[in-house]
């Protein structure tokens, strides 16, 4: 199953607010593009995606969110 | 003018100094009228410190400024006395919706918990708390306040400031023990200082439209992210006092301000949103640019900066006057003692370690709703509408729509003001944490909140089953506490029963004291007077309570 539930952590780093492990991701995922062009923002996507996918390894959950990545952007 | 509310304007008293060749020293200077320094003026003088609170105005905040108080912040004007006035005439909420072109996606309750006096937040126009404070302020005898006084020069001293003030009638010197700087963004102080202030400003700009208008919209925050009327751009609506309604335009930084603020480019943007049909009134057009920033430290030997001067944030988040008015929470019981002559000047260190990691706290939040609201790029924007549009299916994406993190306190958890916990607990009322209230009875008399029973000086709480089952050994203990060089004045939760030796008793009616502060029989907690933790244990221990009440006061060895 695909968590797709909020499920940001920061281990060992103790919040007192909700939203702050998920802003900081959010945050670190804006500040890896800059100062990079498109092509360069493009790469670091892409590697970024392949890294994370084989964290998650499980090839049918990849299908999932691949699947669910392109549902509403392709009209579906 | 506007039609909802009268500016009052305040009259210049000629001050006796302009007639004495001696300069006159007095205790305390605050410059600053604003809301952090009338805050600041009144912690101070309910403390029985004389104040002087200079101005050089004669007025309130001009036009649509601060709209939101926070919880926190109310809990610490309950303290100042004008809470209830701002929840009478403000409008409370909890709930904010945010809105992506024609879909809601996102639903954020401020107080989830039930059980607690003061609501997440409450909208009134910046001039009402200003009013307010200032009734408040000339309640107090001890509060010398002095509009049309505008300080031109300062001269820090060893053990004096000397502040030279202009006024309509001539100039004077004053010179102080402790100046505190509240005198807003542009701080002239700050600059006569030679101090730096850095971060940094947004490239874009805001309409603020105040309306006037009857609709019957609930009591909620509406943000939206690129709605139909206003494409490509966010828009945030906000109810306030008198039927006035405050909308945020984002412009983009190209937008021309001098144009977009005359009536025939607001109105139609109004209209659009509103519909047609809808009967407004304009009440105040501005537009504003923005920025995150603050001095690397807030005390300079007796000049002590707070609000505004000292930091500055987006509005996205209601964190400037929120948060000012918590520095002053801070500050305000720290130089007390130290003016007393109980804590070295080194406490007074503690409030820059603790305001500036709470401004920090407030610049990282308010940047990354900043960040989110107005992206700069096209990575921002794809990842940024890429969260709008899986938050519609996904709960996770809800989570990382930011349309702004509303104020909130700071848990001081790196003070050096704390002592670490040696038992176990459960729960987030740790060393450094605010208070969270619960209702209670007071058999007594006061207040059925808990907090309004804290914030004067220290406190000792401790819980029991039955207050009258304290024993005799604790008793005398909690006694001696009280005579103490630093009191600390002891304080019984507990089901039921009355403390012997007339100690303070609460009862805990639903529970909700245990609950937050994972109370079991014998639990201590040690507060502040600014109402954060600042020790506890599962059993009353003199000794240890003495080591943690001279680290939380400045003195640790
Ligand atoms: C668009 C906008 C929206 C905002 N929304 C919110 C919100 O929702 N919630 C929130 O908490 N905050 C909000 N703020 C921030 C809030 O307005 C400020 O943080 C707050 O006013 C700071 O208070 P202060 O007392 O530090 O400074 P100020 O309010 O700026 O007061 C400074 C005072 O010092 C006086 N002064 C200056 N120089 C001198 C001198 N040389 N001698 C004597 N007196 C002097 C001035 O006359 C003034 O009265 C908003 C701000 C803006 C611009």
């Amino acid at each position: 199953m695909l968590t797709l539930e909020y499920h940001f952590n920061e281990p060992h780093t103790r919040t007192f607010y909700g939203y702050e492990p998920g802003d900081a991701f959010y945050e670190a995922l804006i500040e890896a593009h800059r100062d990079l062009d498109e092509e360069q923002s493009a790469l670091v996507n892409a590697r970024l995606i392949l890294l994370l996918a084989n964290h998650i390894g499980d090839v049918g959950l990849l299908r999932e969110a691949i699947r669910l990545a392109r549902e509403d952007v392709v009209g579906g | 003018m506007l039609k909802t509310y009268q500016y009052p304007k305040f009259p210049f008293v000629r001050p006796a100094e302009l007639d004495s060749p001696q300069t006159r020293h007095v205790p305390v200077i605050v410059v600053g009228a604003g809301p952090v320094g009338l805050s600041a003026a009144i912690d101070l003088a309910q403390r029985n410190i004389p104040v002087v609170l200079l101005d050089e105005d004669d007025t309130v905040s001009i036009g649509s400024r601060g709209v939101c108080y926070a919880k926190r912040a109310l809990e610490i004007l309950d303290r100042y006395g004008v809470g209830e006035r701002v929840v009478q005439k403000g409008v409370s909420w909890n709930v904010g919706r945010t809105f992506f072109r024609d879909e809601e996606v996102f639903r954020f309750n401020l107080v989830p918990e039930p059980d607690l006096h003061r609501p997440g937040m409450v909208n009134l126009q910046q001039y009402y708390l200003e009013e307010y404070l200032i009734d408040r302020a000339r309640e107090l005898p001890n509060i010398d306040l002095r509009w049309k006084n505008a300080v031109i020069g300062v001269t820090p001293g060893e053990d004096a400031v000397t502040v030279r003030v202009e006024t309509p009638a001539g100039a004077y010197a004053l010179s102080c023990d402790w100046l505190i700087a509240a005198d807003g963004a542009r701080s002239p102080i700050r600059r006569m200082l030679g101090l730096d202030i850095e971060g940094k400003i947004f490239m874009d700009r805001f309409l603020i439209a105040d309306v006037v208008m009857k609709a019957d919209f609930p009591p909620e925050r509406w943000f939206w992210f690129d709605p139909p009327f206003h494409p490509g751009q966010s828009v945030l609506l906000h109810r306030q006092a008198d039927d006035v309604w405050r909308i945020d335009f984002q412009l983009g930084w190209d937008a021309d301000p001098e144009e977009e603020k005359k009536p025939e480019r607001v109105i139609p943007r109004i209209r659009a949103m509103l519909g047609d049909d809808r009967e407004f009134e304009l009440e105040w057009v501005s537009v504003y640019t923005f920025q995150c920033r603050r001095m690397k430290r807030f005390t300079h030997g007796r000049v002590l900066f707070v609000g505004d001067a000292a930091h500055q944030v987006s509005p996205f988040g209601a964190r400037g006057a929120n948060s000012g008015i918590q520095d002053v929470d801070n500050l305000g019981w720290k130089l007390e003692l130290v003016m007393q002559g109980k804590a070295p000047s080194a406490l007074l260190d503690s409030y820059s370690d603790e305001r500036t990691y709470a401004a920090d706290e407030n610049i990282r939040n308010s940047t990354r709703s900043t960040d989110f609201i107005t992206p700069k790029g096209n990575v921002s924007k794809t990842f940024r509408n890429a969260v709008l549009g899986l938050a519609r299916h996904y709960p996770f994406a809800r989570g990382l729509v930011n349309s702004g993190r509303l104020s909130v306190p700071s848990f001081y958890v790196d003070s050096p003001l704390n002592t670490p916990d040696t038992d176990a607990f459960a729960g987030r009322m740790v060393p450094g944490a605010p208070m969270d209230d619960a209702p209670v009875a007071a058999p007594a008399g006061g207040a059925p909140w808990l907090l309004p029973h804290f914030g004067q000086g220290f406190r000792l709480m401790i819980a029991l089953d039955d207050a009258a089952a304290l024993d005799a050994a604790t008793a005398e203990g909690l006694a001696a506490l009280g005579r103490g060089a630093v009191p600390v004045e002891p304080i019984v939760v507990a089901r039921e029963g009355s403390a012997p030796g007339g100690i303070e008793t609460l009862h805990d009616v639903k529970g909700r004291v245990r609950e937050r502060y994972d109370l079991q029989p014998g639990t201590v907690y040690l507060i502040r007077p600014d109402q954060h933790v600042a020790a506890r244990w599962r059993r009353f221990d003199p000794a240890a309570i003495e080591a943690a009440l001279r680290r939380a006061s400045g003195q640790r060895a």
